[in-house]
């Protein structure tokens, strides 16, 4: 009866997401407008929350780089936009975040703890500062005009980065691969003792993050239409990420998701509502969430679960 | 090149260097000591500044008197902050790293709350006041009074703070704190007290570097984060936790960026950054590290 039990719930899952993902699919024919350009903003910031979990949540290295590979993405877009098509220079935007990740990675996941994180957060700003010294003294011409693409297909483009995105990060975490970057999370000394490749793994699971992230930096900037170091490489697209992980909660896959969910649609309605205090509530909103909800908003929904339940799931 | 360029390159420099040395110090306390890595810490410095400025404009006190006044409140408001916020944090959280990742964020949450009220209290407009700028001679080269009066004060804040933490009972109780917090508690130190104390110093060097940067540049709200990112590379450069360090590195800094800036000023940032990644890689533990 168990069983039948469990795979009734499985089966009922995956029907629930099928049914999900066919609404999504098909919103642009009777919801046009402004649902797919809100939705759009979501699926981006729900990318870059999971990319940024999928790294950093198991292994503990807290990175900051996010707005540098998003970065990345959308100047490839900028330069690659008016000559090629949109799933080429996507992936390509992705590509190039995948190489720059390596190379980082390669260099720099030695560094433990908060060294990790500062150097991070470095490279974003040395990025940006090289870039428009470039731009400024060797091109002459500052910032970029991105070709404008029409915003059903950037729907389409951002649903499916984010379904691919979902699917590795569910295989990484089931597989052999995801337990070992759980291992080194745990304690790196005892995973390299039991035959862990440690820097290939971390390297590797970097870059894979980097490439999800790239390639939603290369499809959002043909919404922006013009950018220059400072929009592209916005420190906040850094601090956001880590942010809605957290305040979603890390321990499971759709906390990112909710977390990201949730603060895109509470900017999207403080922007509009409150634009003088959207950062200021912003910045409470983000002090009582790591105070009172140290496990994000999925471990909330748990605890309340749980204690509605607790009664029925002792007997069992 | 001249000598008159060359001490025009090497007085800014130290001057921006002090300064740079002081947010470092206050930085390197926190994170030493109280384990909260500070993004808010630049807030400080600007309220520091706003303050200055309040008081001079709208009721004629000199910066200088101002220091004595403006320094006590931002200390007060540091200690309060690490006795409500920061200990609730370190009280829930499981480990030691899992509170610093956590502080980090709540920082972050402070830096948009306190900028952001600023903005709406003061705008983003720059703000500036004149205050002993007369003329001084010095071998050839002209300087204005204030940024002499500041260097000296910036030297001295320095000292004084180094010699408090090496000489006095609570400084010793604050390096014990640093070392090992709990065999620290065994022995009879606060804690609690030391930590917030420690928070509540390292807010207060913040705020004197913003009076007393005040008197020489003009001021803006939005102008924390770009020292926070100064300061923590200062931290780092002279080896984390190590206030000496911190003391020597504002200086080197500040210098490097007088250079830089003298040749190419756009390109003083990113040399910074590409003295702090090369430093990471090459050397972590800083020039004072153990």
């Amino acid at each position: 009866m168990d069983i039948a039990r469990v795979t009734f719930r499985k089966s009922f899952f995956l029907g629930l997401l099928g049914l999900i993902l066919a609404l999504l699919a098909t919103l642009p024919r009777y919801a046009a407008g402004y649902t797919p350009i809100l939705l759009t903003s979501i699926f981006m910031y729900i990318i870059l929350a999971v990319s940024w979990t999928l790294f950093s949540g198991p292994t503990g290295y807290m990175s900051l780089a996010t707005a540098a590979f998003f970065g990345v993405g959308i100047y490839v877009a900028a330069v690659l936009g008016d000559t090629l098509p949109l799933p080429i220079f996507i992936v390509a935007g992705g590509l190039a975040s995948f190489i720059v990740a390596l190379l980082v990675g390669a260099l720099t996941l030695r560094l433990r703890g908060i060294y990790f994180a500062i150097f991070t957060f470095g490279l974003v700003i040395l990025i940006t500062h090289l870039l428009l010294f470039w731009e400024l003294h060797v091109i002459g011409i500052r910032g970029r005009f991105v070709t404008v693409i029409d915003y059903n297909t950037i729907y389409y483009a951002m649903l499916s980065i984010f379904v691919t995105l979902l699917l590795t990060a569910y295989f990484i975490r089931r597989s052999k691969f995801g337990l070992a970057l759980q291992s080194i999370g745990e304690n790196e000394e005892a995973a390299t003792h039991i035959g862990i490749d440690v820097t290939m793994v971390k390297v590797i699971t970097f870059a894979v993050s980097a490439f999800f992230i790239g390639a939603a930096g290369a499809t959002i900037a043909t919404r922006w239409t013009y950018i220059d170091p400072y929009i592209a490489f916005d420190v906040r697209f850094s601090f956001l990420p880590v942010l809605m992980a957290i305040f979603g909660g890390m321990g499971q896959l759709y906390g990112p998701v909710v977390g990201a969910v949730t603060f895109a649609y509470l900017q999207e309605v403080l922007i509009t509502r409150f634009p003088e205090l959207y950062m200021l509530i912003f910045g409470v909103v983000l002090v009582v969430a790591i105070l009172y909800l140290p496990n994000g908003l999925v471990g909330l929904i748990q605890r309340l679960w749980k204690r509605s339940t607790g009664g029925q799931r002792a007997n069992t | 090149m001249n000598i008159t360029t060359i001490l025009d390159v090497v007085i800014g420099g130290l001057l921006m260097g002090g300064i740079y040395a002081l947010i470092a110090m206050g930085l390197s306390l926190q994170y030493g000591v109280a384990r909260v890595l500070n993004i808010a810490h630049g807030e400080f410095i600007m309220l520091g500044a706003f303050s200055t400025w309040v008081l001079y404009t709208t009721f004629g006190i000199s910066p200088l008197i101002s220091l004595v006044i403006v320094g006590p409140l931002i200390f007060i408001i540091g200690f309060l902050l690490h006795r409500t916020l920061f200990r609730s944090l370190l009280k829930s959280a499981p480990s030691l790293p899992a509170f610093e990742g956590s502080s980090l964020l709540a920082t972050f949450g402070l830096l948009y709350i306190i900028q952001n009220t600023a903005i709406i209290v003061w705008s983003s407009t720059p703000r500036g006041y004149t205050y002993l700028a007369s003329p001084v001679h010095l071998w050839g080269a002209v300087f204005a009074a204030n940024r002499l009066v500041t260097l000296g004060f910036v030297v001295g804040i320095g000292l004084a703070f180094y010699i408090f933490l090496a000489r006095t009972r609570l400084g010793k109780a604050i390096r014990a704190a640093a070392q090992d917090p709990s065999t620290a508690g065994l022995m009879g130190v606060n804690i609690n007290q030391v930590l917030a104390l420690c928070f509540g110093f390292g807010a207060l060097m913040a705020g004197l570097a913003g009076v007393l940067y005040s008197m020489c540049f003009s001021i803006q709200a939005t102008m924390g984060l770009g020292f926070t990112v100064i300061a923590i590379i200062v931290v780092v450069l002279g080896g984390l936790g190590s206030i000496p360090g911190s003391f020597i590195g504002g200086f080197i800094l500040g210098i490097i960026g007088s250079v830089v800036t003298r040749i190419e000023a756009s390109l003083s940032l990113a040399a910074f950054y590409f003295i702090f990644i090369l430093l990471l890689l090459v050397r972590p533990k800083g020039i004072m590290g153990k």
